[in-house]
């Protein structure tokens, strides 16, 4: 049977996913992108992964339009208006989002929704706004059916962030993922505590370390996608990553890995993805006539690269000849030191790379944590995790965690579960986060163990849609069928539960 | 070098006190209540040596001063030396000093609001809580005592002053209750009641609510709500059968107390005054 055949012939599959699903397909029949024969061989070999983004990139991976600007001025290609209250707010919003490209084909960054919508809510009366709000997330979870859809808020409290809050309990939605960004001086505990209360009840928002983020990207970044640092009015062109793993399966020893075999494969990215973006800018028609482009909702020179790692704690365990993953990275100080060893021996030889554009940023690319695909199975734990299945104490997985998250401008996080006596404890996990994002953690999520909608690797999915497509049914959100992957692959919700009567080793 | 007997310490804790707590947990203690779910913290090890045969993962051995040796490493955690200990004890206990539970607390520091002592009785180690405390306060974070009431607190006021607050068991008033139920007449429990109060120190009071057991349960509340007023939390907790010792769980019923009939020993309790009761 032909791929197409498949994809039309999928009982689980909506008519928008066949449609995702076969231009994936058509894209695919072209080849005029050529990379080495050495890269060829290592992406066959599992050492690099281009994430299935596509042979033809027609458009930067992940966007991240100034709706401030929209908000400003309009947007002539749409016909819309500046908007005058929070009706047309809401609307030219819900339009303007059909029309941001991204890998997923939905928009990945909607904005920080609280700063622009306070001013309309506030001229309303409470019921009313949450009432237009209510339709607002409705519409969104509706038509951008895709989890890695993301809207980010604070550091101050508002009404409106408020108002998100609590419809995002009421309702129980898996779209769109959320963010807090918080910052010590700027979120008052007050705030930080509904958003714990919300989080323990929705998995989200999750909470992004703002000062951490500002000191790297200046004031106006987003968080996007999963949990993706990108700059406002800008993006990431592409995000391929290192399977670390496999990328020590030959090397002799630790020295042969960090001074042979690591640069080789670093270099092997770094060639895949100079070609990939020149390619977007130059060939593609994105950066020429999209309409984002020429009214100045993102400018090509605050675009970057994304260079993706995964599987750290596999490496190293491997490299040390650590065969049971519960003496291995995380619990084993040897094991994490050279897990910094190699970090830094990434960080520095990526640093070196003179990157084509990517202007706004000294022509570099920036490092990215990436949070595993569900094909990754066990071999490969997301980013710089420790394994699902033997994480130590919420403790020690938060040392380990600051330890690696300053690496990773483009975004990395750790997810916790928490038994159900938290929900009536948030004071209990808020002083968690605080000293975690302080002592250098970038990204903070949780979960109660037995909630509906979870956070997978850095992804939102409902246990119960997930429950659909095992029937063979159709789920509206496209990422439905990367949580079932992780979950049977890579067993991706058997994460640790942080209880209260757990002990120190 | 002054040591304590630490059975275990939770880094992370949100049920010993306010926020985030890391909860160390001391052996020994000199009631014994029927209805303990730690039974394994009353008692030291007498050296036996029962245990050491039936660890499945050979982490006990005797040592050659005659004690059981317990190698942390090895052990599981499966609890089968607890569940075989003819005299409510454990061998997995470490003699600890103030620096080295120092350390762990320190770790911690970062995330946690405060340290909570409890047990066991941790009011047996009053020498070694005030040492601690000392160093807990060096770094900014308060001390909560867990307690069953049996130690003087106004004999020997010098715990108090380093500690933040304390956190007081009243199991029972009536006397023949009290006697059956934790061992002994409980009078010094009440007194400290009223001297905490007094001194500003009460930070929660407990009262674990029997199934069919109205009388006894309403005095303990009475007293109690007549009080604490609103002085601070009052939680009525429900008795549950789990981890009690089976011999006692005969004499308690292997009920547990439904969560409605505990309600109304909180109403009953907020009427009389106490309005920070509640069940939980």
């Amino acid at each position: 049977m032909s791929d197409a055949l498949k994809i039309i012939q999928d009982p689980t599959l909506t008519y928008r996913q066949q449609l995702v699903n076969l231009a994936r397909l058509g894209e695919s029949t072209d080849d005029s992108i050529r990379y080495s024969d050495a890269y060829y061989a290592a992406r066959k070999k599992g050492a690099l992964c281009d994430l299935n983004e596509g042979v033809m990139p027609f458009r930067p991976r992940y966007i991240c339009p100034d709706y401030e600007l929209l908000f400003e001025k309009g947007c002539a290609f749409l016909e819309l208006e500046p908007p005058k209250d929070l009706l047309e707010a809401v609307n030219v919003l819900e339009i303007f989002y059909c029309h941001v490209p991204s890998i997923t084909t939905y928009p990945v960054y909607l904005g920080d929704l609280d700063k622009l919508l306070e001013p309309f809510v506030l001229k309303e009366d409470r019921a009313y706004a949450k009432k237009v709000l209510r339709l607002f997330l409705r519409n969104i979870d509706r038509v951008q059916t895709d989890s890695f859809v993301h809207a980010d808020i604070g550091p101050e409290d508002t009404l409106t962030g408020r108002l998100l809050l609590e419809l995002t309990e009421e309702m129980q939605l898996a779209v769109p993922n959320l963010t807090l960004r918080y910052d010590p001086e700027r979120t008052s505990d007050e705030f930080a505590l509904a958003c714990v209360k919300c989080m323990l009840r929705t998995a989200k928002p999750s909470f992004a370390n703002h000062r951490m983020f500002v000191k790297e990207w200046g004031k106006r970044y987003a968080i996007a996608s999963c949990y993706n640092g990108l700059s406002i009015g800008g993006g990431g062109f592409t995000l391929p990553r290192l399977r670390l793993y496999e990328c020590s399966l030959d090397a002799k020893s630790v020295e042969d890995f960090l001074e042979n075999e690591l640069p080789k494969y670093i270099d092997l990215q770094l060639e895949y993805m100079d070609k990939r973006v020149k390619f977007i800018v130059e060939q593609s028609s994105f950066f020429k006539t999209n309409f984002l482009v020429t009214e100045g909702f993102v400018r090509q020179e605050n675009f970057t690269g994304m260079f993706g790692v995964v599987g750290l704690a596999e490496c190293c365990n491997n490299l040390l000849h650590i065969a049971d993953k519960k003496k291995g990275f995380g619990m084993n100080e040897a094991a994490t030191a050279l897990g910094i060893r190699i970090m830094d021996a990434i960080e520095k030889r990526v640093s070196e790379h003179v990157a084509p554009y990517c202007d706004a940023y000294d022509h570099r690319y920036r490092l990215h944590a990436q949070v595993g695909i569900d094909t990754d199975g066990m071999d490969d734990s997301p980013g710089t995790r420790i394994p699902i299945g033997v994480e130590p104490t919420m403790l020690e997985q938060l040392e380990v965690n600051e330890k690696f998250h300053p690496y990773f401008p483009t975004g990395t996080g750790d997810i916790f579960k928490f038994e159900e006596t938290y929900l009536k404890t948030p004071e209990a996990v808020l002083p968690i986060i605080k000293g975690s994002l302080a002592n250098g953690l970038r990204y903070f999520s949780g979960y109660l163990e037995n909630n509906d909608v979870v956070r997978v690797t850095g992804y939102l999915v409902k246990k119960s849609e997930i429950e659909k497509l095992r029937q063979k049914k159709q789920s509206l959100n496209q990422v439905t069928l990367y949580g079932m992957g992780a979950q049977d692959g890579g067993h991706a919700l058997d994460r640790r539960i942080q209880r209260h009567d757990e002990s120190a080793g | 070098m002054m040591r304590a007997p630490v059975n275990r310490i939770i880094p992370f804790s949100n049920v010993d006190g306010p926020g985030n707590r890391t909860s160390i947990f001391f052996q020994g203690c000199p009631f014994n209540c029927l209805f303990c779910h730690n039974p394994e913290t009353i008692h030291m090890c007498r050296g036996c040596g029962a245990c050491v045969d039936k660890c499945p993962v050979k982490a006990l051995r005797m040592d050659d001063g005659g004690r059981v040796a317990w190698d942390s490493g090895l052990c599981v955690g499966c609890d089968t030396c607890i569940h075989v200990c003819p005299h409510d004890a454990s061998p997995r206990v470490r003699w600890m000093t103030v620096e080295e539970v120092m350390a762990q607390v320190r770790r911690a520091a970062p995330y946690i609001g405060g340290v909570t002592t409890s047990g066991g009785e941790c009011t047996q180690q009053y020498d070694f809580l005030i040492a601690l405390f000392r160093e807990v306060r060096s770094l900014g974070k308060t001390c909560l005592v867990d307690s069953n009431g049996s130690f003087d607190f106004e004999a020997d006021p010098r715990l108090l002053e380093v500690c933040d607050g304390v956190m007081l068991d009243v199991k029972a008033v009536d006397r023949s209750w009290s006697e059956r139920l934790i061992g002994c007449d409980g009078e010094i429990v009440l007194r400290n009641l009223d001297y905490l109060l007094k001194a500003g120190k009460l930070q929660e009071v407990r009262t674990v609510i029997f199934p069919d057991r109205d009388a006894d349960n309403e005095t303990t509340v009475r007293y109690v709500a007549g009080h604490i007023g609103d002085a601070c939390d009052y939680k009525i907790i429900c008795y549950r059968p789990f981890g009690v010792r089976e011999r006692y769980q005969k004499l308690l019923g292997e009920d547990t107390t439904d969560s409605a009939y505990a309600e109304g020993y909180a109403r009953l309790a907020r009427k009389l005054g106490a309005g920070r009761a509640f069940v939980v």
